[in-house]
């Protein structure tokens, strides 16, 4: 008898052991880069091409990075989101706009020209935010993609909290919910901004 | 082999490897003129896992970001970069879970260690059973007069009723 319920408690074991597997986020791959300091770029901003912004203009405030693009289907169910916290929140939000023309599959890029790209990319990105509002301070040009390589983006959207020292604290992938940004994100930027 | 079979196994590995040309050629336009380079190419990326489809490493993936990531391996070797430079480069961006083959430290102790601490727990299982049944056959012995009689009368007692 008494072996029995050791079989039955190595079952039960294994059953709960497989339920937690099963409510794990396999997307929810852990980033290396959280308290590390923010990978340097030096991208045109979109709405002056002809300037800069990298993490070293943001040193001294905490701020958000938000990774985003008008081919990107989460980040529209995101939007709303970012929009209200810029209406309510007094920390400057950056959009890092992801591979705008590359990334969206529908165009051949061996037949179009790297002033070409620039160009669609800039009004895309433009028209995007005027139809859907403006939460950005600033949103940064990221053509091909190869600064996103340095924030290990692999699933746009993605969202990184940087502190006043420059150092990545927080990284979400995937779009942020009211209950993310209200339960994880809020209450770190009260602690950062201490 | 017989003639048939060595045709059949001909055909097939020709089919297999026009269709792998085939593959590589229409996704991958840049086609590196050394040999070796191209090597190490596929040698590396054979080692990562593509973050967007994620049971699929970078060579077999044919997701953006895996054809960025191939890219950038490609310019990696192209300026010098030794294997170990390029593995880093995707672990201090990806983690670990970039690495087929994670590496051994602590959080990982349980995924290395764990088979052979379940393997030696088996074993300790199965000697400590077999030690049992030996003292319990070392038990057995055949019985006595008195209590063959017993078990006569009552395997008797049993058919009467």
């Amino acid at each position: 008898m008494n072996r029995y319920y050791w079989i039955l408690g190595g079952f039960a074991a294994l059953v709960a052991l497989l339920a937690i597997g099963l409510g794990l986020n396999p997307r929810d791959v852990p980033s290396p880069l959280v308290g590390k300091p923010a990978p340097t770029f030096n991208l045109p901003i979109l709405a002056t091409p002809d300037k800069t912004l990298g993490p070293k203009d943001m040193q001294g405030k905490v701020w958000l990075l938000n990774v985003w693009a008008s081919w990107c289907v989460s980040c529209r169910a995101e939007h709303p989101v970012l929009v209200d916290f810029s209406k309510k929140v007094d920390v400057p939000l950056i959009g890092l706009n992801y591979k705008e023309v590359r990334g969206d599959g529908g165009f051949d890029m061996s037949k179009m020209s790297a002033e070409d790209e620039k160009k669609l990319a800039f009004q895309r990105a433009n028209t995007w935010l005027t139809q859907h509002g403006d939460p950005y301070k600033l949103t940064v040009m990221d053509l091909d993609g190869r600064v996103g390589i340095d924030y290990g983006v692999y699933g746009v959207p993605e969202t990184y909290v940087i502190d006043k020292a420059g150092i990545i604290r927080m990284k979400h992938t995937g779009p942020i919910s009211p209950d993310v940004l209200g339960n994880k994100i809020m209450p770190l930027l009260a602690e950062l901004n201490k | 082999m017989n003639l048939r079979s060595l045709s059949i196994t001909l055909v097939f590995a020709i089919f297999m490897g026009s269709t792998a040309a085939i593959a590589s050629s229409t996704t991958e336009a840049a086609i590196a003129a050394d040999p070796v380079a191209e090597k190490r190419l596929q040698h590396l990326s054979e080692e990562l896992r593509c973050l967007v489809c994620q049971n699929q490493n970078i060579a077999d993936s044919n997701a953006e970001l895996a054809q960025d990531l191939r890219r950038e391996i490609r310019g990696m070797i192209q300026t010098g970069k030794t294997d170990k430079e390029i593995i880093d480069f995707m672990v201090t961006r990806y983690g670990d879970f970039v690495l087929y083959r994670p590496p051994v430290k602590g959080i990982t102790l349980l995924l290395w260690g764990g088979p052979i601490a379940l393997l030696l727990l088996g074993l300790f299982a199965l000697q400590r059973y077999l030690r049992q049944r030996a003292r319990r056959m070392a038990e057995d012995r055949p019985l006595s007069a008195a209590e063959a009689g017993r078990a006569d009368a009552l395997l008797k007692e049993g058919d009467t009723k």
